[in-house]
């Protein structure tokens, strides 16, 4: 079974991010990039499918610049066998990143999708749903435990009120929760074997895919700043301001 | 043109979520319809036929929608939506919203706003990136709008003093590609975490799943719900619906009291729009103690039991 898992190169998820003065966007210069958290649990997963039999082949897949080769080499570390890139320099939003990833699986014809549930960039989380419409498969997103058996993956999935697990038929798309793994660490002679693994180049334009952005951005501001750093003595004093002062026990 | 909310429900009554994302709503127009999809529901349909503001209820009823997956839900919107007129749909930015919302807009050839946090008018939203240490004001250029809702931004609609009318519309084919099969779902008295108006919250510090009864004790106290952070979900401590955090609930409490939380910009994510902030840890430099309105540095050991005690003075 061929497994097909996409990737992103965001800001790392440590870096404290400034907003532009101007408010044109976020201050990108000199920041550490990284995989996107929940790809790597991605990647992971397909890895030991993998290693248990279940996947025969993991492809890796990014849509952008071409500085996420960066990003695929580290996915091919990690264990995938092949890298796909599809190298644009538009900003890509999600609709046209599933529409991207559409047209790559019409060639691949994987068994499974793996994604990320959300991006921590822009916490959209859409690309793994809105892909898995356009093919018309089913999806089971916010994966804590993904089991693959009889042509079916039984997925436990992460809700508001707790767990659920659904049965999908393959092929189909599952998006990855934080729970579902931990993701391992490339090791230095995988780094080093992932430079001669393949990382094929396409374009949109060569996919047939219309990638203009739908929503523009007109601006990006901070949050209110919170004044913090109040500090009480003890839990009488704490009470008696929750109290009398901020006055929200009742 | 109209606007249609996708109602989160359980067939007996409307979810919370779902009188946030009218108001929302109501901020984009005047002829709001409400899609409850389910199956024997006319509780709820009836609950949201009593929301002022609403116009219309649309009721899709069928054996196959009573718990539905994201497929089969999308399948019943898109067929309201293709036989009306609609410029907006909301979902709230619930796990239930946030599963079908997309599969809607990819259908429609639209891009979906996701978590807005306001409506600057009919094309224009507010939404949290990074996080929410950065807000982006972005328009859309599509004839529809497929929109989710974070719900501590919206003040909740009323739940009586409307009288919408209640259109059967007949449901369309079962998609059997998905099956939901099995469900672990906590039951607690306790207000549900995203509309309690007190959290108490626990993390790392907790050391342990029984530690928790600390908590419920003071929860007990305050009438709280009970929230947690990364760290104790992942340790097992309490089960993954008491996430707080970027990728886990989204509150705004009046009082959020963090105990043995570090206060990670992942978890600030979740709980700094919080009206007033308590933190309890025994680490001076915790980065909780930097957005605390009141912060008491100390073994949350001892300080949970003595405040405990002193509410109940």
């Amino acid at each position: 079974m061929k497994a097909l898992v996409a990737v992103k190169r965001v800001i790392d998820f440590n870096v404290k991010v400034r907003v532009k003065p101007d408010t044109s966007g976020i201050d990108m210069a000199n920041v550490k990039m990284s995989m996107n958290p929940f790809d790597e649990i991605a990647v992971e997963e397909a890895v030991r499918l993998k290693e248990k039999g279940v996947a025969t082949e993991i492809v890796a897949v990014s849509c952008g610049a071409a500085a996420s080769q960066e990003t695929l080499r580290t996915a091919l570390a990690l264990g995938a066998d092949r890298a796909i890139l599809v190298q644009t320099d538009q900003e890509l939003q999600p609709l046209a990143v599933a529409k991207l990833l559409r047209a790559v699986i019409a060639k691949e014809a994987p068994q499974l999708v793996i994604l990320g549930k959300q991006a921590i960039d822009d916490d959209a989380n859409q690309t793994g749903q809105m892909l898995a419409a356009l093919l018309d498969w089913p999806q089971a997103t916010f994966a804590s435990k993904l089991d693959i058996a009889n042509g079916k993956a039984s997925v436990k999935r992460e809700v508001d009120g707790g767990l659920e697990t659904v049965e999908v038929d393959l092929p189909a798309v599952v998006t990855t929760d934080l729970r579902l793994n931990e993701p391992r660490y490339a090791t230095l002679p995988n780094i080093m074997k992932a430079k001669k693994k393949p990382l094929e180049t396409v374009t949109p334009e060569a996919l047939g895919v219309d990638v203009a952005p739908r929503l523009a951005t007109l601006k990006v501001t901070e949050p209110p700043k919170r004044k913090g750093g109040g500090r009480v003595a003890d839990v009488k004093e704490l009470v008696a301001k929750l109290r009398n002062e901020a006055k929200v026990l009742s | 043109m109209s606007i249609l909310v996708i109602a989160e429900h359980d067939n007996a009554s409307l979810k919370a979520a779902t009188l946030n994302t009218v108001t929302a709503s109501c901020r984009l127009g005047e002829d709001v319809h409400v899609l409850v999809a389910g199956n024997g529901q006319d509780a709820a349909a009836g609950a949201a036929a009593s929301i002022p503001g609403v116009a219309k209820v649309l009721r899709v009823d069928a054996p196959h929608l009573r718990q539905p997956t994201a497929e089969n839900l999308a399948a019943a919107a898109l067929a309201v939506i293709a036989a009306g007129n609609y410029s907006h749909v909301l979902a709230p930015a619930t796990s239930f919203g946030k599963n079908v919302a997309p599969r809607i807009a990819a259908r429609l050839d639209v891009a979906q706003i996701s978590d807005i946090t306001a409506v600057e008018s009919a094309d224009t939203f507010v939404r949290p990136i990074y996080a929410g240490n950065a807000f982006a004001t972005v328009r859309s250029s599509d004839p529809v709008k497929v929109i989710t809702v974070r719900t501590t931004a919206f003040e909740p609609a009323a739940a009586t003093g409307g009288n919408a009318a209640i259109e059967n519309v007949p449901p369309p084919a079962e998609v059997s590609t998905s099956k939901v099969i099995g469900q672990e779902l906590t039951k607690s008295e306790r207000p549900e975490l995203t509309s309690a108006r007190i959290i108490v919250s626990g993390g790392r510090g907790m050391a342990s799943g029984d530690n928790f009864k600390m908590l419920e004790a003071l929860a007990d106290k305050l009438n709280a719900a009970i929230g947690a952070s990364r760290a104790a979900v992942d340790a097992g401590y309490v089960p993954n619906d008491y996430q707080v955090g970027q990728t886990g609930k989204i509150v705004a409490p009046d009082l959020y009291v963090a105990v043995g939380i570090s206060g990670a910009i992942q978890h600030l994510a979740g709980m700094k729009d919080s009206k007033v902030i308590v933190a309890i840890n025994k680490d001076p430099e915790a980065p909780i103690f930097q957005i605390a309105d009141y912060g008491l540095v100390g073994d949350l050991f001892e300080i949970i039991p003595a405040l405990t005690a002193e509410l109940s003075s």
